[in-house]
């Protein structure tokens, strides 16, 4: 079978798994964040926690919870990795034959309980078992359940009138948690394992291969984080090379099961934003225009890495450095554009060493501000915001006061939608345009020239964006690197929260308003069209002269 | 407010503790006892072949280049090059895993890949024009297992003339060790080192 068409059919393989799906699972969803019934285990832990699950909370109260429970979790994570050398499981691993040192862990601890995932630590070397599995694996599943209960939040923002009450936060995330994402998980480790995923609590074992040459390969706890990985769009490896490494990703069906993880959760949120709106078509739309970029980006890599341009590129005669075989290049390219297109972060081929353009695909992912389906909720409620940011754009051209959803879009709105969509940018500029100003910082690149730069600024995408994936050859250890990513990586994360939550608590206390004769219509083509032109327009006005420094530059020279 | 903060943080604190038992020991824990049934044992604790005599060999998924003995008496098929090797070629680090992440217009690695290519042209001896692309380029773990068919190809004359098996016995072992795309559009064809050189060692010997 011609490369080519066994790529498609990959494709479409993916797509029409996803579509098997997307009503079910997106309406299951929707159900999950609306009942008033609670399961059983979780009457136990909302007693043991004290948390009363039948009273509703402001909009401030939620976004307390929110920001509490982030705080706490980076402490207890950051504790976790500074006493590894007491913990079982740990066989004596850390830097330097101590523990994780202080701004190492503070990164680590931010990275995941941001749903980030950047790792600066080589985890084969540095972290045991307990602290992955107790520490980086439970914020694998609670970093996700926190986007998916904001996302929640605001589309009851849309759905409910004149109240102050936006639900319980503890009641959203447990439910994401215990409904959603454990089982999900816990059903495809097994998978994952069947397929030659690693799941062992010995540190490594021991062989002799046919030359004589004794070596030790590294093994570890791999499947029950390698699924949550996925469907958490988290991006941590166990291993340093990520999905990559024949452990987390061993054969050509496990890597097309990962990429599908990726994409499952907020592909069918957008269905359960429709189910819960009562109008699917609403979704339907937002699901079209992450097709769309989705695909978009996809082409033009897939382009990019079969025909191209670099001279050492082409003196190996294929775009194979950084790749794995069994993948291939479009197994490579499908991951790379889906993981940057959702904010996991996990990769199973080096984007460092992709093609000038298709690098620059995966870097112009994430700074569209990963819509493209988005992260499990922050992918929602990043389209919601952008979807607002559409209206207003389309009421301003017609001057009429713009509403979406039955609710009116005045100054309290658009300010915090702007807020939402204007961090990252900032942080990512910003955080570059320093790094790139200090004189040490040429010899943490990799590589030099336009690649070197994109190599900062993929960075600083990654870090604010809360993706988690690099142009990995860039060495981040530096105190400077791990103290200004971690804050862009915080910032990135619960600057548009608060943002969402307040904008949320603002629309649930609006009366609906019925569509008039000057409402815009938000369930068709030409809506899909305003959104995907904000989306592209936001990110091309202010991220158009630093692509031009790096990947443009690298592709066109 | 920040009596609210306090509040919702003390009891943020409850539920991750909770949460902690639920998803960081209770679920991989499971995991782990599942994964350990007869028939998902052998892949959950890293899917390890054994040489004749019973030892470990390596793992299925691993690939290690091997060393030879002396640059004439080289019997085996060589694996993809690794970013953590010392040299151009050679065997990989095991204890960690990665790439170069050198980009497609790094001199560097235009230097690498045209050494990498005499090198392994003179191994072969054959024209450098037909060492196939995986042959030069690291792989992203460092560790691939596998190669294309084409390089194994490339290296089937060499095999055979240094363990004196004939050269179709030895076009048939790399073949026994050669998958299609999975399902038959998944992925892309592949040779597996690992296994292949454990078959060449046992018909060798």
């Amino acid at each position: 079978m011609p490369d080519t068409l066994a790529g498609l059919l990959q494709v479409a393989a993916l797509v029409l798994l996803l579509a098997l799906v997307y009503r079910p699972f997106g309406d299951h969803m929707a159900r999950v964040f609306s009942t008033e019934k609670h399961w059983r285990i979780e009457k136990v832990l909302y007693r043991l926690a004290r948390v009363d699950p039948d009273t509703g909370q402001r909009w401030t109260t939620y976004a307390a919870g929110v920001l509490g429970f982030s705080v706490v979790s980076v402490l207890l994570l950051y504790l976790l990795q500074r006493v590894q050398p007491l913990l079982p499981l740990g066989f004596g691993r850390g830097v330097d034959g101590d523990t994780v040192p202080p701004a190492m862990a503070f990164n680590t601890a931010v990275s995941f309980v941001t749903n980030t995932n950047w790792q600066s630590y080589v985890p084969e070397t540095v972290l045991g078992h307990t602290v992955q599995m107790a520490g980086l694996t439970v914020q694998n599943v609670l970093s996700a359940a926190v986007g998916m209960a904001v996302a929640v939040a605001l589309v009851r923002g849309f759905v409910r009138s004149g109240t102050d009450r936006l639900g319980n936060v503890w009641v959203d995330l447990t439910r994401g948690v215990v409904r959603i994402l454990l089982p999900i998980s816990l059903v495809f480790a097994l998978v994952l394992v069947a397929t030659g995923v690693v799941m062992s609590l010995r540190s490594g074992v021991e062989v002799t291969g046919v030359d004589g040459s004794t070596t030790t390969l590294p093994l570890a706890p791999a499947a029950s984080q390698e699924a949550i990985k996925e469907l958490g769009t988290n991006g941590g490896g166990v291993f340093n090379a990520n999905s990559a490494h024949p452990f987390e990703n061993p054969n050509a069906l496990s890597n097309l099961l990962e990429v599908f993880l990726l994409l499952v959760v907020p592909v069918c949120l957008t269905r359960t934003f429709g189910t819960m709106v009562r109008d699917t078509r609403q979704g339907g739309v937002l699901l079209a225009v992450v097709g769309a970029l989705w695909a978009g980006l996809l082409a033009v890599a897939w382009l990019a890495e079969t025909h191209p341009t670099g001279p050492a590129t082409l003196a190996a005669g294929a775009a194979m450095e950084g790749k794995e075989v069994r993948f291939g290049i479009p197994g490579s390219i499908l991951f790379g554009v889906s993981t940057t297109g959702t904010s996991a972060g996990a990769v199973n081929s080096l984007h460092d060493s992709y093609t000038g353009a298709a690098g620059g695909v995966t870097l112009l992912n994430m700074l569209l501000g990963e819509v493209a389906p988005g992260g499990v909720g922050t992918g929602l409620y990043g389209l919601l915001v952008l979807a607002v940011i559409a209206v207003f754009l389309a009421g301003l051209m017609v001057g009429r006061t713009p509403e979406y959803l039955g609710k009116k879009l005045g100054r309290v709105q658009v300010s915090a939608a702007s807020v939402s969509i204007l961090v990252m940018p900032a942080l990512v500029l910003l955080g570059a345009g320093l790094a790139i100003a200090l004189p040490s910082t040429p010899e943490a690149l990799n590589n030099d020239g336009a690649h070197g730069f994109s190599e900062v600024l993929y960075a600083y995408a990654s870090a604010a964006n809360n993706n988690g994936s690099a142009f990995a050859g860039i060495t981040v250890t530096s105190d400077f690197f791990q103290v200004t990513l971690g804050v862009a990586m915080l910032f990135g994360r619960l600057v548009p929260i608060l943002a969402v939550l307040a904008l949320a608590g603002s629309l649930a206390a609006q009366k609906r308003v019925e569509p008039g004769a000057g409402t815009l219509p938000t369930d068709g083509p030409l809506f899909g069209v305003l959104v995907g032109g904000t989306v592209l327009l936001v990110a091309a006005l202010t991220f158009l002269p630093a692509l031009a420094l790096g990947p443009l530059a690298e592709a066109l020279a | 407010m920040l009596t609210t903060l306090r509040r919702q943080a003390a009891t943020g604190l409850r539920v991750l503790l909770l949460l902690t038992l639920l998803c960081g020991i209770a679920y991989p824990l499971l995991t782990w006892a599942v994964a350990h049934v007869p028939w998902l044992a052998g892949k959950a604790e890293g899917s390890i072949v054994t040489a004749a005599d019973g030892t470990p060999a390596g793992s299925s998924l691993i690939g290690v280049d091997p060393v030879p003995a002396a640059p004439d008496a080289d019997p085996y098929f060589h694996t993809r090059p690794s970013a953590s090797a010392q040299g151009l070629l050679g065997p990989a680090d095991t204890s960690t895993s990665g790439g170069s992440n050198k980009a497609g217009d790094s001199t560097d690695l235009l230097d690498t890949i045209q050494r990498r290519r005499a090198l392994i042209a003179e191994r072969e001896g054959v024209d450098p024009a037909l060492v196939p692309p995986d042959a030069v380029t690291a792989s992203a773990s460092g560790l691939d297992p596998h190669i294309s068919p084409a390089y194994a190809e490339l290296q089937v004359a060499r095999v055979a003339r240094v363990t004196g098996l004939p050269e179709a016995q030895v076009r048939s072992l790399v073949v026994h060790a050669s998958s299609g795309r999975m399902l038959g559009f998944l992925g892309d064809p592949t040779v597996n080192v690992t296994e292949l050189n454990l078959t060449v060692a046992a018909q060798a010997s």
